[in-house]
Formats: structure tokens, C-alpha cells, sequence
């Protein structure tokens, strides 16, 4: 079935089953294998796509709910505001390990900052509880999301 | 992002795409024979006007330096820190430094320690920090010979630095890519001398990473983000009892399945191919699968408990014998304890996958390995091709933790793949991931000792478990002992003077066993670190004060453990149920010292408030790495005594998912504060130490806390809640 949706600002067609979910799309109808597969039942956020700016896990959306909807994915994050202040926080800090999971942990990041620039430990905790690390990287992440709302960056 | 971030990336990550695989690149990169770094002669590589006098070094005319990686990235950021070691001798220009992941050779990329090209146990910048500063020392002197020649003057009168060559004497300058091809003919120095650590300029400096740049925008390509022509992705289903096989397959309803291409039927698994991996998925779901379990389909974890038990109570093969054990157990006041630990899945974020492409007469495949030669022969076997028939792609990992030094994922795509003729993904689910692991062995820990005026007078361990060494490195498994299994308890810090160690080999029915973050010591500090805290309450002494008085000949053990008591408050007074635990550990040759603090509240639930690891390691390459390692190996490793088990029944594992085998997660983690202290000595090992500080520490915080001892992993609440006692 074709299927459209604007992705990054982009208008995607492609031919897919409604109920497909956006993960994989993404990655094998796609190619932008940025958004990752981690669980497929979303426990562990490294699918994390914004869809209208909200942070949302891909592996279980399906793409007949996200037609006429602005998707953002890790490839383009980078071009809004947050998301670049994130990825730069993110390089400074040095949060990343094996960086698998980090795609997911900058879109919910970014997703945060968009939504509340200045954070406390609980608001980063409601929003980032959803992405697991297995590197453990959490610690660094806070800094990182602390220093992007700061606008301390260098 | 600079220049310099650009270039690792094009290194790391696009030339997959790039090129449709890296085997391009090196193939045109290999065709000359090179030499290992130490005793192979140079060939002379004059096809391309690179220099390349080791397996290690490439320099073009243009200066640009690539670097081969002969360890693997899976976050412990050794592609920066083998870079840092090797760049520090060559005196190259750090900014013009690209790595590129080395291809499969034993012959060229062996580990010195296993002999194999294997990156695991702490390792990578233990066993190759000597070989890669003469591999650098050798390039950079040959760049220096080159340009003494062409100036007509002594070598020795010339001095390098940043990719430059310089003779002070007559201000001339030459860079290392106009040296290249000159230097490329120079004969290589025989015994080459290496800096002295003074001049270090790299190393011990806090060196961005190489490969992070590229993992904030979704560029770092994963072996699961291979994407090759007319590629197909499959779904496996492998037998949910171990040992089992499949009996009948009825595809009818998978077949028709919108996407789905093909059912692979194996022996033991069955696969569906399709157009995505939703195709595949939806397919394996209507599959109908009749397995023939086969003799497995009754174990459970009781079964392998009670196997566990009685191994335990025999008598072992003994490593590690001083004193009189038996005189010495029979006098002072004796304490007997065993300690038990859970098998445990390594749950990478990446999921197990592998690519292959099965062509008539090659097998090439694309995945992201700790052991790429084993890789090649194996998927060789599996497609029935010589060796070099194999071509293996190597990718950054998502984590490896010990899983990825299994081939097993690679045989099975390699079965699957040559069934059909074109290039086939082949994505275990978490699922499978999950149940179809390699997974940590169930330890059981008997701890015998006895207390002669407030010290440990007599010690003896008896650790029984899975030897999975005798499966991986047979040769290495001698006189019954596993010398992974015995490790971090033959060498046990403490002044021991009656000190006894034994080993029991006890393989659990069913369940395959495997190397894990923290390996052998992950067990064995548990349990030392455990029976030190209870020997100290029998005592009647401070935990630290107790383990500093059997420190005295552990001088840098002992001088961490007293920063970490500084810097974490020890001592200082704290609410009721709330605790302090200390860890020391001699592992992997670093020394580290930690203390967590935990409260428990009245249901028994744990709220980790704060960690303190301070960490001799030797040399730090990396500080910031060396941090970082122990930060993610804290909460790895906390992650586990918190919740990590994997339980069988009816011969399968009863785990599926990260809501079942569950992960710490932002809002559990505590303040954790890693202090790296300076030291001269030979660098250590840090990926692993911080997972095996975690749980003992813990573990000790809630003896402080509750008074409740327990031993076995994972915590048991319920065993916490106000008014029980263990």
C-alpha cells in the first residue's frame, strides 16, 4: 500500500502495510538505519523519533498513525535548535560508549529541552527513565543535558 | 566538527557504504604482504607511495595517517587510546589521524596475549602497549632517517614532531607525506628506543574520542546497519529448549505473509527471509513450528542449583597453596560462608546480527565481532569454503560485554545465507537475544577462614563453576584449573599468610556458557569482598580498617582504599538503613577501591545514593576513558546485583525482554564520583573492573545498613524488609 509521510521535511512514498511500524521503515524501506532497534516493545527507547516534536518510540508506532505528521529522526536533529545544542553537549561531555543507544537518548534529550530548556533532575529523570544505556553512560547524560540548557557549551 | 572528525568518520563509518564494504579498501590495501610489528622484514610497498612499515601504519604523500585498529570499539574506547599510543611514538600530527578497523589475521593482528585477534579481558592497551610504541618508535624513525638522507646530515642531529621532521641546525622542515615514499625504502632500526614517559605528549592526556562524532547523527554504522544490494532480512526462531531441534515446519500461512521471500528450516532453528524485518517478523509469528526438544525439555534452574550444590562439595583441583592450610583452619575463630551467583544474559543494545552474502565462490560477511579470525574460520566451515575464501567486514559494536566473542550468530546467518543467492541480514530479536545467549555461568563460592587477633589468619576459597575456558582456548585449561575462572582469587590483596585456592569444574546442564563483562573476577570478588566484610564484623573491626590491616604489602591497593575512604565520608554519620560498602579489587593489573551508599527502605527496596571508586591503573592512556569505563562498569554491574538473573524451566529460559530482564535506568542512578589517581607504572585494564566493584560494594552498604549478610545474587528484597533477618 503507498504510503506518504514527511520525514526530516522531506516527503517520503514507499510501499508498506499501515500497521508496519515506523522503526522499520525507517531502516529497511528507508536506508536511515540512524534509529535504532533495540527491543521492539518500547522498553528501551533507541527507536526514539520526534513526531510533531514529541519524543515517541518508533518499533511500536505504526505509520497509518503518523501520515500527515512532521517526523524528525536522529539524521536531522541536528538542524533544530535543541537538538543541536544536545549533540554538541553530547560530544563535549563525552557521554558516549558503544553509542547504540544514543541516537534514542539525543532525540528524547532533545525532545526535553524543546519542551522545558531548563530542567531539574526530575524532569530529566521523567524524560530520559525510557532509554536504556548498557555502557551505563546515564551519569554523563545528565551532565550533558545540563550543560546543552545551560548554554555553557563552548 | 573538524577536519580530523570528518576523516575517522569517513574511516569508521561511510567507507561501508562508501565502498560496500571495507574488504575493498583493504583488499587494494593488503595486496602487498606487510609484516607484523616485531619479526616479519619490511616489504618494500611501492605501489601506492604509501609508507607502510608495520601492519599498523599507513602514511600517504598527503600526510594523512591511518591507523589500523588490531583491537575492536564496542564503547571502551580503544580505537582513541590504541591511536593515542601509537601516534605518541610516531610523533604524528593527531589531528591528521584516521582508524580504520584492521581486517581478519591472526598473522598481523593477534592479540600478544591470546595469540588470536580476540579483544577482550581487559586487555587491548595491556598487551599492546610495548608492540604498538616500537611499531610508532620504528615508522617515525625511518620518517627521520628519510630526511637526514635527503639533507645529508645525522639522524640523530633531527628531531620530530606533529607529522614533522625538523633539523634545528639549518631550520629546514619536511612533513611526514613528503617523507612518505622516501621513507618507505629506509632499512627499519633494530632494537628502536621508546619515549620515556616524561615526553609523553598524548598519552595521559584527555583525548576526544575518535568515533563519537559520528554516534550523535546517526552516521556510525553497526553491524546491524549493513545495507548491501538486493539485500533481504531475515528473522530467526531458534529452538526455545536448549539442545533442541526442529521436527515439523508448516509455512503455509508465513508464505503468505505480504514481504516474506523464504523459510530457511535449519537443524535447530528456522529463519524467514523478507523485503524488511517486519515481513520477516510477521512471518515467523505464522509460522507453525513443531520442535523435537529433545533431552533438555525437563531442566530447570532447581536442577542446575542442586548440580551446582554437590559439585561444590567435593574436593577441586588446587591453584594456588601457602602456608598450612589445614594447621591453620584448625586454630582462631572460624567462619565458614558460600556465595552464589545467577546466570546472566549480556543484553548488548545491538541485538546479535550478522550479514552474509554466500556467493559460489566466497562467503563475505559484515558484523561487528570481538574475534574476527575465529569469525572467518568458522562461517568458512559453515559454508564449506578455505579461509580465505571468507571475507569478514568489521563494523563498531553496540556493546559486546563477552557475547561477541561467540561465533555462533555468524555460523547460523552463514546456514541461512547459503540458501538463497543473495545478501542475507539476519536479526535475532531481543527475544531471541535474550534466550539464545551464551550466558554467565552459576557460580557457587566456598569461603573457609578463621580470625587469629582480628586478622585472617587462614583462607580457604573453593570456587565451582562452568570452565569456559576449556571450550573457548582448550590448550589454556590445564590440570582441571580454569585460569579465568581462579583469576582475582589466586592474587587476593591481602596478607593471607595460609592461603588456599581450589577449583571445581561444574558445567550446568543445558545451559551454554560464556564470558562476561567483569569475567572470572566478577565472581571472585564478590565473594572475597563479601567474606572480608562478614570477617570483619566477627571481629569486630571497621570494614576499611580491618582490610588496610592486611594491605601491608599492597601498597597501591592500600593507597586507594584510603582516598576512597576519604572521598567518600566513611565514617561520617548517616540516617538509619542507610549504609556505606567498601570493594577493593586487584583486577585486570589496576587497583581500585569503591564505596556505595545505599539506603533500603522498609519493604527492602534499594535507593543507591552515592559511589566512590578511586582507581590506580597504572599509566592512564586515556583518563577520561579510564573514568568513564568505571562509571558505565558501576552501573553494569550494579545493574546486575539490582536485577539481573536469568532462570530455566522446562529446559528454556523463562527471561524475554528488558521488562523481565531488567536494566538500571536513569532515574536509579546514583551520584557516582571516579577519581583517577597519577601513576608511572604500566597501564592496567579498566573495562571490566568497574562491573566487579559494584555489587560487593553494594552489597556490603546493605550489611551496614540492615545487618542482613546476604549471599546471592541478585538481591533478594524480600529478604530486606524491616523485621527479617537472612
Amino acid at each position: 500500500m503507498a504510503t506518504t509521510l514527511t520525514i526530516n521535511g522531506e516527503t517520503k512514498s514507499f510501499d508498506a502495510p499501515p500497521e508496519m511500524p515506523l522503526l522499520w521503515v525507517l531502516r529497511d524501506i528507508l536506508g536511515m538505519t540512524g534509529t535504532k532497534f533495540g527491543c521492539g516493545i518500547a522498553q528501551c527507547g533507541a527507536c526514539t523519533v520526534h513526531v510533531d516534536g514529541k519524543a515517541v518510540r518508533s518499533c511500536v508506532l505504526p505509520i497509518s498513525a503518523v501520515e500527515n505528521r512532521a517526523i524528525t529522526t536522529i539524521e536531522h536533529v541536528g538542524s533544530t535548535p535543541s537538538g543541536a545544542k544536545v549533540q554538541k553537549a553530547w560530544l563535549e561531555a563525552e557521554v558516549i560508549q558503544c553509542g547504540y543507544c544514543q541516537s534514542g537518548q539525543i532525540m528524547s534529550a532533545a525532545a526535553l529541552l524543546a519542551a522545558t530548556p531548563n530542567p531539574d533532575d526530575a524532569d530529566i529523570d521523567a524524560a530520559m527513565a525510557g532509554n536504556i544505556c548498557r555502557c551505563g553512560t546515564y551519569v554523563r547524560i545528565r551532565e550533558a543535558i545540563k550543560l546543552a540548557a545551560s548554554g555553557r557549551q563552548s | 566538527m573538524n577536519a580530523h572528525n570528518s576523516n575517522a568518520h569517513d574511516s569508521v563509518s561511510r567507507r561501508v557504504l562508501l565502498t560496500g564494504g571495507l574488504a575493498t579498501g583493504f583488499l587494494l590495501a593488503f595486496h602487498v604482504p606487510l609484516r607484523a610489528a616485531a619479526n616479519e622484514p619490511v616489504q618494500k610497498d611501492t605501489t601506492d607511495g604509501k609508507f607502510a612499515p608495520n601492519a599498523f601504519i599507513r602514511i600517504d604523500e598527503t600526510g594523512r595517517t591511518i591507523l589500523m585498529m588490531p583491537q575492536v570499539e564496542m564503547g571502551q574506547g580503544t580505537y582513541t587510546s590504541i591511536s593515542a599510543v601509537l601516534a605518541e611514538e610516531l610523533d604524528a600530527d593527531w589531528s591528521k589521524v584516521e582508524v580504520q578497523h584492521a581486517p581478519p589475521s591472526d598473522k598481523l593482528y593477534a592479540n600478544p596475549t591470546f595469540g588470536l585477534q580476540v579483544t577482550g579481558n581487559s586487555n587491548s592497551i595491556r598487551a599492546w602497549w610495548l608492540p604498538l610504541r616500537k611499531a610508532g618508535a620504528t615508522a617515525r624513525a625511518m620518517l627521520v632517517q628519510a630526511a637526514a638522507s635527503q639533507w645529508g646530515v645525522e639522524p640523530a642531529s633531527c628531531t620530530a614532531s606533529k607529522g614533522e621532521v625538523a633539523h634545528a641546525a639549518s631550520g629546514r622542515k619536511l612533513g611526514y607525506g613528503e617523507l612518505a615514499f622516501a621513507a618507505q625504502s629506509q632499512t627499519p632500526p633494530k632494537d628502536v628506543a621508546v619515549k620515556d614517559p616524561k615526553d609523553f605528549v598524548l598519552i595521559g592526556q584527555p583525548l576526544k574520542r575518535l568515533d563519537t562524532p559520528d554516534k550523535v547523527n546517526g552516521k556510525a554504522l553497526y553491524g546491524i546497519d549493513a545495507i548491501l544490494p538486493d539485500m533481504k532480512i531475515a528473522a530467526i526462531a531458534n529452538c526455545p529448549v536448549f539442545g533442541g531441534k526442529v521436527g515439523k515446519v508448516d509455512d503455509s500461512a508465513a508464505m503468505k505473509v505480504a514481504g516474506v521471500r523464504k523459510v530457511v528450516v535449519l537443524d535447530d532453528a528456522v529463519a524467514v527471509i523478507g523485503d524488511h524485518m517486519w515481513a520477516a517478523k510477521q512471518g515467523l509469528a505464522a509460522l507453525k513450528i513443531e520442535w523435537n526438544e529433545g533431552a533438555n525439555a525437563g531442566i530447570s534452574t532447581k536442577d542446575i542449583w542442586q548440580n551446582l550444590r554437590d559439585a561444590s562439595a567435593k574436593d577441586g583441583a588446587v591453584a594456588k597453596s601457602t602456608g598450612d592450610i589445614a594447621k591453620a583452619l584448625a586454630t582462631g575463630d572460624r567462619f565458614e560462608a558460600a556465595y552464589e551467583l545467577p546466570f546472566l544474559a549480556h543484553a548488548s543494545m545491538e541485538p546479535i546480527n550478522a550479514t552474509v552474502h554466500v556467493r559460489p565462490d566466497a562467503c563475505e560477511i559484515w558484523t561487528g565481532t570481538q574475534i574476527m579470525t575465529r569469525v572467518q574460520s568458522e562461517a568458512a566451515k559453515a559454508a564449506g569454503l578455505p579461509v580465505d575464501k571468507v571475507i569478514v567486514n568489521q563494523h563498531l559494536l553496540g556493546g559486546g560485554f563477552g557475547r561477541k566473542l561467540e561465533p555462533d550468530m555468524v555460523v547460523a546467518a552463514v546456514k541461512i545465507a547459503k540458501q538463497v543467492d543473495y545478501p542475507v541480514k539476519v536479526i535475532w530479536t531481543r527475544e531471541e537475544d535474550i534466550q539464545h545467549d551464551v550466558y554467565r555461568p552459576v557460580y557457587r563460592d566456598q569461603i573457609t577462614a578463621s580470625l587469629v587477633d582480628g586478622k585472617v589468619a587462614a583462607w580457604k576459597y573453593k570456587i565451582a563453576g562452568s570452565a569456559v575456558i576449556a571450550r573457548w582456548l582448550p590448550p589454556a585449561f590445564q590440570k582441571g584449573i580454569d585460569i579465568d575462572a581462579i583469576d582475582a582469587a589466586v592474587d587476593a590483596p591481602y596478607d593471607f599468610a595460609n592461603f588456599h585456592v581450589e577449583y571445581v569444574r561444574a558445567e550446568p546442564p543445558a545451559v551454554p556458557t560464556g564470558f562476561w563483562r567483569g569475567v572470572g573476577p566478577n565472581n571472585n570478588v564478590f565473594a572475597i569482598e563479601c567474606a572480608m566484610d562478614e570477617l570483619a564484623r566477627k571481629a569486630g573491626k571497621d570494614p576499611i580498617e580491618f582490610r588496610k590491616s592486611m594491605l601491608t604489602k599492597n601498597p597501591r591497593m592500600l593507597a586507594v582504599l584510603n582516598l576512597v575512604a576519604e572521598k567518600s565520608g566513611w565514617g561520617q554519620p548517616l540516617p538509619a538503613r542507610v549504609g556505606r560498602g567498601v570493594c577493593v579489587q586487584p583486577s585486570f593489573a589496576s587497583f581500585i577501591a569503591t564505596v556505595v551508599e545505599a539506603e533500603i527502605d522498609d519493604i527492602g527496596e534499594i535507593v543507591l545514593r552515592r559511589v566512590t571508586s578511586v582507581v590506580d591503573t597504572g599509566i592512564a592512556v586515556n583518563p577520561d576513558t579510564v573514568k568513564a569505563q568505571i562509571e558505565g562498569g558501576l552501573i553494569f554491574g550494579l545493574t546486575a546485583a539490582l536485577y539481573g538473573e536469568i532462570t530455566i524451566e522446562k529446559g528454556r529460559v523463562q527471561q524475554s525482554n528488558f521488562h523481565d530482564y531488567r536494566m538500571m535506568r536513569i532515574n536509579e542512578t546514583p551520584k557516582v564520583e571516579v577519581i583517577v589517581v597519577k601513576s608511572g607504572e604500566a597501564p592496567g585494564g579498566i573495562g571490566e573492573a568497574g562491573v566487579n566493584a559494584g555489587p560487593p560494594a553494594l552489597r556490603n552498604a546493605i550489611y551496614a545498613a540492615t545487618g542482613v549478610a546476604l549471599r546471592r545474587l541478585p538481591i533478594d528484597r524480600k529478604l530486606l524488609a524491616v523485621g527479617k533477618k537472612a
